[in-house]
C-alpha cells in the first residue's frame, strides 16, 4: 500500500487547498446580496422561466449519434500509430471497420434519423 | 511496438456470426431500400429465416477438440454448437410465430428482424466466450437489443415503461457484473477462463475473499438474465409489457444463453472452488423455485403466470448447477432445449388467441376452448403437462434427468424440494387446462386468423416435445458428448 | 433378397390401424360415414394385404431360419434396463397376424352394415382400428414391455367398446367389471415381466428364451416357476379362465360384431398366445403346467355347464368362448402347445361366424337377444341360418367341419400326454358344447315362431356387407380343419420351429409327460364324434321332438338348474367377498381418510400456498427502486455468505 501514499497525499492536498480558499472566501469577504447580484448573469437579458425544460427528443438523437461516431473516430488513433508494423493485414481490418461506419450511417440517413422535422 | 502479434485468428470460428450479423444488415437495408414496395413485408421473416438457417448449417455438427481463436477469448467446442443449436433453434421458431404478431401489431419493422439476429449473435458469444470480457460483451449485444425490442411498441406506454425499467435495473445488474469481473481480474490477474482456473488451483490460497467477493457478484449479474430470486423483480412487468413475440423470444434464448455462461464460467473457471459457490446457488435455486411456483399460482393474466413459470423453470435449472456433476450439466442442457419447444410452443398458442393490444390474455378468457378449438386445445394441454413435468412430455424427461443429478450429489434436500414445487405447478398449469375443458366459455371467440408460419412453429414444438419425452436416449448421446470437450 | 424387402415391410402392418384410429379420431366426426368406412376397412385391409406379403416373404425363407426381427428404434435406456422397439415375425406371430387383420377386415366389414344407424359411427371405427394396432402390437412385438403394452391396450380398448353404449348403465358396468376384473390379472402379468427382468436381466424374447433354454435353470426351479405363474394370472384375467372369468359374459353388453372380434376370435386369445411365446418357459415348469392344464380343463366344464340353460343367445356363445379358451389352456397344459395354437385359430373362424350370425339375427329381430322369443327363423333369414348351422356344426366337432380337427386333436394329445381325468372332463365339455349348441340353433331357427307380433313385422335379412363376411367365415370353418388333419398336419410343420425348443422330450422325466395311454388318433376321432353326436340327438329329443320336455327337466331338477341358472352364484360369491369388504374399506378410507385427513391437509397446503401467493405478489410494486432495493439485499446476503464462508 505504501506505493499509494503519494497519491493520497495529493487528494488530500488538491481537496485541502480547494476548501481552504472557499472557506476563506466566505470568511473574509463581506456580503450584501440585491436581486441583481443574486441573478445567474448579472448582465445581459433577465432569464424567462425556469431551466428544466423538457427538450425535444431530436436533440439527444443527435447527441447520440455524435457521440457514437466520435468515439468510434478514436479507434482510428491506435491504428494509425500502429500503422506500419500491421501491415496489410491491418489495413483491410480498418477498411472492414470504416466500411461498417458507413453502412450505419447510410441506415441513420435513409431511416430519416438527421432529419429535423 | 514492433512485436504486434497477429493473433491466432480462424474466420470459420465466428462464421455462424457473421452470417447473423450479415443478415441482419441485409434485412435493415431491404426494409429502408423498398418498404414502400415491398407491401405486407413477408421478405423480411424469410431472409432472417433464411439467415438462421445458413447460420445452422454452418455451425453443425461436432468438433473433436475444443478450438481457441482470438487469442484464445473465444472457443469453439461441442457445448458452444449446441448452445448455438438451441438459439437458432429458438430465434427461428420466434420467427415463425412473430410475424403474423406484428402485422396485427401494426410494428412489422425491419428492425425488429434485425435486433433479434443481433440479440442471437450476442447469445453465441456468451456461449463460446472463453474469456470474462468476450461474455461480457456478448451479453451487452444480447441485452441491448432486448432492451429495445421489449419498447418496440411505441404506441404502447406498458410497452415503454418495461423497456425502461429493463434497461434501468438491467444497466445496475450488470454494473455487479463488471465489479465481480474486475475483482476477479484483481485477484488472479487475467480474464481468461483457463488461467483462472489454472491461477486458482496453483495459488488459490493466497486471494482470500476476493475469488468468492468476485464469484459472488458475477452470481448476482447472470442471476439477474437468468431471473433468479431475488434478482427476478423486472421479469413479470417486463414480460407483461413487452410484445408477446418479443417475450417468447426473451423467455427462451437469453436464459440459454445466461445458463450457458453460467455453466462456463462456474464450472471452468471455478470449478475448484465449487464447495464455496454451491452455498449460494443453492440458497438461490430453492428462493427461486419456491417464489416463482408460488406466486405464479395467485395470476389471473396468462402472460403474467407464464413470466413467473419462467422464474420457476430457472429455478430447476439452478438446480442442476449446484449438482455441478456430469449428470447435472446435461441434464440442465437437455432442460434448455426441451423449453425451447414448450415455452415457445405456449406462446404461440397465446399469440394466435390473443387479440390487438394484448387482449384475451386474461385465463378465464380461455374457457371453453377445447370445445370450440380442440386441436389448439390440444397443442396446449401438450405443451403445459410438459411444463408440469407430466410423462410422456420432455419435461418429465428433463426434470427426472436434473432432480436425479441433484440426488446423485448428495443434494437430496434439494431435489426433494424441487419436486414438492413441480407438485405446485402442477396447479396453476393444470387451471388452464381445466378452464379450456371444463368451462362455459365466458366470451365469444374470435374468428381467427392463423397463419401457416405459426402453424409451423406449433407443429415443430409439439413433435419436439413428443420426441424429447418419448425418445431422449438420442439427444441424451448429444448432450454428453458436447460437455465432454469443455474442459 | 426379395424375402427380406417382403419382410421389412411388417412395420407398415402396424402403420395402417394406427393412421386409420387418427382420421378417424381427429377427423371422423366431419367425415362422411361412408369415407369414416373406407379408411377404417381400407387400413384394415392394406395390413392384411402387407401381412400377407409378410408371410409369403417367410414362408421363402427355410424353415430353421424362420425368425425376423426388426429393430424399429431404441426406446428406453435406464442404467441396465434397456427397452427397444422391435417387432418380431415368426410362424406364431405371422399366423395371429393373419388372424387379426383377415378376421379383422371381415369384421369391419360386417360393421358398416351393423353400425349404420349409430351415432358413434367414427368413434366406433375409431376404436376398432385401434384395437386392431394394439393387438398387432402385442403379437408382433419382439419383448416382453411391447407385449405388455399391447396386453394394456387391447383392455383399454376392450373397455371402450364393452361400454360404447355408455348411456346404458349395465353397458358401463360391464365395461368397468371387464376392467378391474383385468386390472387383477394384469397385476400378475407385471410382476411377472418384472421378474423376468430380475431374473435374465433382459426382456427380448430371443435372449430369455435362449438363456432359459441354455440348461441354467433346472427343470422346476422356482424362478421360473414364479415366473410363469405369475403370467398366467395376466392369462387368466385376459382369456377369461376360472377364476378371472366373470367378465366375459357380461361383455356382451357391446355391440355384436365386437364381441365377435375382441371377445371371441383375438383379444381373449392373447393368454394362449402369451404361453405358447413362452413355451420354453412354461416347460420348464412342471406345476405351472400342471395349473394350466387343470385350470384349463375346468373351466371348459364349468363354463359349458352354464351354458346349458342360458337363455341369453350372446351369453350362450360368450360361456361357450370361455369353455373353448378352457381347450386351449388345457392343451397348453399338456405342452401341446401346436394343438392349441391350432384350436385358436378354428376357433377364431368358427366363433367369429357364430357371434356375426347370432348379430344377424338380433339385427333382424330389432334387438331381441332372448332365445325364448325367437324360433322358426330359418325361413325368414336363410344366408344366416345357413351360415350359423356351418359353425354350430363346426364348434360341436363333426367332421369334416374346422371345430372337429382341433378339439380331437386337444382330446387325443390331453389323454397322450396328460391324464384320464383331463380326457374325461374334456369328453364331458364336449357333450356339453354340442348340446348348448344344437339347443341354440333349435331355439332360434326351428320349431314354432314365438317372435313378437310387432317386431316380426320388420323381421328381414340382413344387408349384403354383412351376409357376406358370415359366407367367407361359414367357408373358413368349413375347410379350417384341414390345416391340421392327422398325418399331414400343415399348421404343425409351420409352428415347429417356434416350439422345437419345448418338444415333448424336453420334459421326459417330468410328471405330466408320463405316457398314461397311447390314444389311437383313428379311433379316437370315431369316440369324439359319436360325443358330438350324442350331444346334438339329446339337443334334438328335447328341443324338437318334445319341446316340453325342458320344462319339466328343469322342475325334477330344480335345484341344479337354478345354480346353472343362476351360473353358480359366482357373481354373487365375488360380490359378497371381494366388492362389498372392498366398497366398505373404499368408504371408510373414502370418508374418514381421505375427506378428513388427505383432503384436509392438501387443501391447507393449497391454501396456504394460495395465502403466501397472494401476499407475495405485493411484492411486485411495479417501482424500478424497489426492484432496485431487492437487488442490493441479494447482493448484501451474498457478501454475508462470503464472509461467513471465510
Amino acid at each position: 500500500m505504501v506505493q499509494y501514499l503519494p497519491i493520497l497525499i495529493l487528494l488530500i492536498l488538491a481537496f485541502g487547498f480547494a476548501i481552504t480558499n472557499i472557506v476563506l472566501s466566505v470568511l473574509l469577504g463581506t456580503q450584501k446580496p440585491t436581486p441583481e447580484k443574486l441573478t445567474p448573469y448579472e448582465c445581459g437579458i433577465d432569464p424567462v422561466g425556469s431551466a428544466h425544460e423538457r427538450f425535444s427528443v431530436k436533440f439527444y438523437l443527435i447527441a447520440m449519434l455524435f457521440v457514437i461516431f466520435d468515439i468510434e473516430v478514436v479507434f482510428l488513433y491506435p491504428w494509425a500509430v500502429a500503422f506500419q508494423s500491421l501491415k496489410l493485414f491491418g489495413f483491410i481490418e480498418i477498411l472492414i471497420f470504416v466500411g461498417i461506419f458507413l453502412i450505419c450511417y447510410f441506415y441513420i440517413w435513409k431511416r430519416g434519423g438527421l432529419e429535423w422535422e | 511496438m514492433t512485436n504486434v502479434s497477429v493473433m491466432t485468428f480462424n474466420i470459420l470460428s465466428v462464421l455462424p456470426i457473421l452470417v447473423l450479423a450479415g443478415f441482419g444488415m441485409i434485412v435493415l437495408f431491404v426494409d429502408i431500400l423498398f418498404s414502400k414496395r415491398l407491401g405486407d413485408k413477408n421478405i423480411l421473416a424469410y431472409l432472417s429465416l433464411a439467415g438462421i438457417i445458413i447460420a445452422a448449417i454452418v455451425s453443425r455438427g461436432t468438433t473433436p477438440i475444443a478450438l481457441y481463436s482470438f487469442n484464445e477469448t473465444f472457443v469453439i467446442d461441442n457445448y458452444s454448437l449446441f448452445f448455438n443449436f438451441i438459439f437458432l433453434l429458438s430465434t427461428g421458431l420466434v420467427i415463425l410465430i412473430s410475424h403474423q404478431y406484428m402485422k396485427r401489431e401494426n410494428i412489422n419493422y425491419g428492425e425488429y428482424y434485425a435486433l433479434i439476429l443481433f440479440s442471437t449473435i450476442g447469445m453465441m458469444l456468451m456461449a463460446s466466450g472463453a474469456d470474462l470480457l468476450n461474455i461480457y460483451i456478448g451479453l451487452e449485444v444480447m441485452s441491448i437489443s432486448i432492451y429495445v425490442l421489449t419498447g418496440l411498441k411505441r404506441s404502447k406506454l406498458t410497452s415503454n415503461e418495461a423497456s425502461l425499467k429493463y434497461f434501468l435495473l438491467g444497466a445496475f445488474a450488470t454494473g455487479f457484473l463488471l465489479y465481480g469481473v474486475s475483482i476477479i481480474y484483481g485477484a488472479t490477474g487475467s480474464f481468461n477462463l483457463k488461467e483462472i482456473a489454472d491461477f486458482l488451483i496453483n495459488k488459490g490460497d493466497v486471494t482470500g475473499p476476493f475469488v468468492y467477493l468476485g464469484v459472488g457478484l458475477i452470481i448476482i449479474g447472470l442471476g439477474f438474465k437468468v431471473a433468479s430470486v431475488p434478482f427476478h423483480a423486472w421479469v413479470p412487468d417486463v414480460y407483461e409489457g413487452a410484445p408477446t413475440a418479443v417475450t417468447a423470444f426473451m423467455s427462451v434464448g437469453p436464459k440459454a444463453a445466461a445458463f450457458a455462461a453460467f455453466i462456463r464460467i462456474l464450472m471452468t473457471a471455478f470449478g475448484s472452488t465449487h464447495y464455496e459457490w454451491q452455498k449460494i446457488v443453492y440458497v438461490l435455486a430453492i428462493l427461486t423455485m419456491t417464489v416463482g411456483n408460488v406466486v405464479a399460482v395467485a395470476q389471473t393474466n396468462i402472460k403474467r403466470m407464464l413470466a413467473y413459470s419462467s422464474i420457476a423453470h430457472a429455478g430447476y435449472l439452478l438446480v442442476a448447477l449446484v449438482a455441478a456433476n456430469t449428470l447435472g450439466v446435461s441434464g440442465m442442457l437437455f432442460y434448455l432445449l426441451t423449453y425451447v419447444f414448450m415455452n415457445i410452443g405456449v406462446f404461440a398458442i397465446v399469440i394466435i388467441l390473443s387479440q390487438r393490444n394484448d387482449g384475451f390474455m386474461q385465463i378465464n378468457d380461455y374457457a371453453g376452448l377445447g370445445y370450440k378449438h380442440p386441436l389448439l386445445a390440444i397443442a396446449m394441454t401438450l405443451f403445459l403437462l410438459s411444463m408440469a413435468g407430466i410423462p410422456p412430455t420432455a419435461g418429465f424427461i428433463g426434470k427426472f434427468y436434473i432432480f436425479s443429478a441433484a440426488i446423485k450429489s448428495g443434494y437430496i434436500g434439494l431435489a426433494v424440494i424441487g419436486m414438492i414445487n413441480s407438485v405446485i405447478s402442477v396447479y396453476y398449469y393444470l387451471r388452464v387446462t381445466v378452464v379450456m375443458y371444463m368451462q362455459e366459455p365466458v366470451r365469444e371467440f374470435y374468428p381467427l386468423t392463423i397463419s401457416p408460419f405459426i402453424v409451423a412453429a406449433v407443429v415443430i414444438s409439439v413433435i419436439g416435445t413428443l420426441h424429447l419425452g418419448i425418445f431422449p436416449s438420442k439427444i441424451m448421446e448429444l448432450v454428453q458428448q458436447s460437455i465432454l470437450t469443455m474442459r | 433378397m426379395v424375402e427380406h424387402s417382403m419382410l421389412n415391410l411388417v412395420a407398415l402392418i402396424l402403420l395402417f390401424p394406427i393412421l386409420g384410429t387418427a382420421v378417424n379420431g381427429l377427423v371422423g366426426k366431419r367425415l362422411k360415414k361412408e369415407t369414416v368406412s373406407y379408411i377404417a376397412c381400407g387400413s384394415v385391409g392394406l395390413s392384411f394385404f402387407t401381412a400377407t406379403l409378410v408371410f409369403s416373404g417367410l414362408l421363402l425363407l427355410p424353415p430353421h431360419e424362420r425368425l425376423f426381427e426388426k429393430q424399429l428404434f431404441s426406446w428406453i435406456e435406464s442404467g441396465s434396463f434397456k427397452a427397444a422397439a422391435g417387432l418380431q415375425v415368426d410362424p406364431l406371430s405371422i399366423l395371429l397376424t393373419l388372424i387379426i387383420t383377415g378376421i379383422g377386415l371381415l369384421i369391419h366389414i360386417y360393421s358398416i352394415g351393423y353400425m349404420h344407424e349409430d351415432k358413434g359411427y367414427h368413434r366406433y371405427f375409431c376404436y376398432l382400428n385401434l384395437f386392431t394396432f394394439s393387438m398387432l402390437l402385442l403379437v408382433l412385438g419382439n419383448n416382453f414391455l411391447l407385449m405388455f403394452i399391447g396386453w394394456e391396450a387391447v383392455g383399454l380398448c376392450s373397455y371402450l367398446l364393452i361400454g360404447f353404449w355408455f348411456e346404458k348403465k349395465s353397458a358401463s358396468d360391464a365395461a368397468k367389471k371387464a376392467f378391474i376384473v383385468n386390472r387383477v390379472g394384469d397385476f400378475g402379468f407385471a410382476l411377472g415381466i418384472m421378474l423376468i427382468f430380475l431374473t435374465f436381466h433382459t426382456i427380448d424374447y430371443t435372449e430369455v428364451f435362449h438363456a432359459a433354454s441354455q440348461g441354467n435353470f433346472p427343470v422346476g426351479s422356482f424362478t421360473i416357476t414364479m415366473i410363469t405363474l405369475l403370467l398366467f394370472v395376466g392369462a387368466t384375467g385376459k382369456s377369461a379362465q376360472i377364476p378371472l372369468y366373470t367378465w366375459l359374459p357380461d361383455a356382451m353388453e357391446g355391440p355384436t360384431p365386437v364381441s365377435a372380434l375382441i371377445h371371441a376370435a383375438t383379444m381373449v386369445t392373447a393368454g394362449v398366445y402369451m404361453i405358447a411365446r413362452c413355451n420354453v418357459l412354461y416347460m420348464l415348469s412342471p406345476l405351472t403346467m400342471t395349473v394350466v392344464a387343470s385350470i384349463g380343463a375346468a373351466t371348459a366344464l364349468f363354463a359349458a355347464s352354464i351354458g346349458l340353460v342360458q337363455n341369453d343367445i350372446k351369453r350362450v356363445l360368450a360361456y361357450s368362448t370361455v369353455s373353448q379358451l378352457g381347450y386351449m389352456f388345457l392343451a397348453c397344459g399338456v405342452g401341446a402347445f401346436t394343438a392349441g395354437v391350432f384350436h385358436l385359430v378354428t376357433h377364431a373362424f368358427f366363433k367369429a361366424l357364430l357371434f356375426l350370425g347370432s348379430g344377424s339375427v338380433i339385427h333382424a329381430l330389432s334387438g331381441e337377444m332372448d332365445v325364448r322369443k325367437m324360433g322358426g327363423l330359418r325361413h325368414h333369414i336363410p344366408v344366416t341360418y345357413k351360415t350359423f348351422l356351418i359353425g354350430t356344426v363346426a364348434i360341436a366337432g363333426i367332421p369334416p367341419f374346422a371345430g372337429f380337427f382341433s378339439k380331437d386333436e386337444i382330446l387325443l394329445e390331453s389323454l397322450t400326454y396328460g391324464n384320464l381325468i383331463y380326457w374325461s372332463v374334456a369328453a364331458v365339455a364336449s357333450l356339453f358344447t354340442a348340446f348348448y349348441m344344437f339347443r341354440l340353433l333349435f331355439l332360434t331357427f326351428h320349431g314354432k315362431s314365438r317372435v313378437e307380433h310387432h317386431v316380426m313385422e320388420h323381421l328381414h335379412e340382413s344387408p349384403k356387407n354383412m351376409t357376406i363376411p358370415l359366407i367367407v367365415l361359414a367357408g373358413l370353418s368349413s375347410i379350417g380343419g384341414f390345416l391340421g388333419i392327422p398325418g399331414a398336419h400343415v399348421m404343425s410343420t409351420f409352428l415347429s420351429p417356434v416350439f422345437s425348443a419345448s418338444g415333448h422330450t424336453k420334459v421326459s422325466g417330468a410328471e405330466i409327460s408320463v405316457h398314461h395311454g397311447e390314444g389311437n388318433p383313428y379311433l379316437m376321432m370315431v369316440v369324439s364324434t359319436a360325443i358330438a353326436l350324442t350331444g346334438i340327438f339329446i339337443a334334438y329329443q328335447m328341443y324338437i321332438k318334445k319341446p316340453e320336455l325342458p320344462k319339466k327337466l328343469a322342475e325334477r331338477f330344480r335345484f341344479i338348474y337354478r345354480v346353472l341358472l343362476n351360473k353358480y352364484y359366482v357373481d354373487e360369491i365375488y360380490t359378497a367377498l371381494f366388492v362389498n369388504p372392498t366398497r366398505k374399506i373404499a368408504v371408510f378410507f373414502w370418508k374418514c381418510v381421505d375427506i378428513q385427513i388427505i383432503d384436509g391437509s392438501v387443501n391447507g397446503i393449497a391454501r396456504s400456498i394460495g395465502w403466501f401467493s397472494s401476499n407475495l405478489r405485493y411484492l411486485q410494486t411495479g417501482y424500478v427502486r424497489n426492484y432496485a432495493f431487492y437487488i442490493v439485499v441479494g447482493c448484501i446476503f451474498i457478501i454475508v455468505l462470503a464472509a461467513l464462508g471465510k
